[in-house]
């Protein structure tokens, strides 16, 4: 029986470990992996969510797991997910209107996009924290 | 447009609209979610505390209720459609394709489900 065209092996492309990583290529696939932890991280909401509709009891139930050490860990890990796909996702849209495809201001702003997802998810905690 | 073939006919003309509605799809939900992520941020560092009161003192409230279910929504909306590019990506199998795009819908409906069902309770003052 014939395989399908998805099963057969089949020659590959030069792939991940070929290619130079280059700034463009780091902001890309992070835009892909937060995107995946902030979707993962709508589960988080819905939980808190879930809780407080549930009751005071509820909630103190996810209050105590979310300020746990993995928690927290957690919590940040969301936070910069959707912070840096938010900032990468602007990025997308002047790459989508055709702009910034220079070389040297592809990489600068895929740069300036990568450290600001940081930049601000320790700001976003700083301000938090300092309330 | 009556003369020629069918290709003839379409040559020249560009796109049908249509095919790139998934890429648009994407982009119409992702300023949505702009909008709403940064509500909800600047939201979560005005909240003076996170005890159960204080949050559902806040979450009775119409205007935080209705930004917090479009919030809710058009993030479960974007994050479907992000998914599914993933999914076409990476899972070549058909069968795995088909089962994982079939559990990321009733995932995806169920989610809503439940976030708005929860919205509209904390609203309304149950629980």
């Amino acid at each position: 029986m014939a395989q399908s065209a998805g099963t057969r092996k089949r020659p590959l492309s030069p792939h991940l470990q070929i290619w130079r990583w280059g700034p463009g290529m780091v902001s890309s696939i992070l835009h892909r992996v937060t995107g995946v932890g902030s979707t993962v991280g709508i589960f988080v909401l819905l939980w808190w969510l879930g809780a407080l509709a549930s009751g005071p009891a509820a909630y103190q139930t996810f209050a105590t797991v979310a300020t746990s050490p993995i928690g927290i860990l957690v919590l940040v890990g969301v936070s910069w997910s959707v912070i840096a796909h938010t900032v990468t996702g602007i990025r997308h849209f002047v790459l989508d209107i055709g702009a910034g495809y220079e070389l040297g201001a592809n990489k600068l702003w895929a740069n300036v996009c990568t450290a600001a997802g940081i930049v601000l998810t320790a700001v976003f905690w700083a301000a938090l924290l300092l309330r | 447009m009556g003369n020629g073939t069918s290709i003839g006919r379409v040559r020249g003309l560009g796109s049908a609209h249509s095919g790139a509605h998934h890429w648009l799809s994407i982009r119409y939900t992702a300023v949505g979610s702009l909008v709403l992520t940064v509500w909800f941020g600047v939201s979560l560092l005005m909240l003076p505390t996170f005890n159960y009161a204080a949050v559902r003192e806040w979450l009775a409230l119409p205007v935080p209720a209705t930004a917090l279910a479009l919030f809710v929504l058009v993030n479960i909306w974007h994050g479907r459609l992000g998914i599914q590019v993933v999914v076409e990506d990476y899972v070549h199998e058909e069968g795995a394709k088909f089962g994982s795009l079939l559990a990321l819908n009733l995932i995806s409906f169920a989610a809503a489900a439940f976030g708005l069902f929860c919205v509209v309770r904390l609203a309304l003052g149950g629980a």
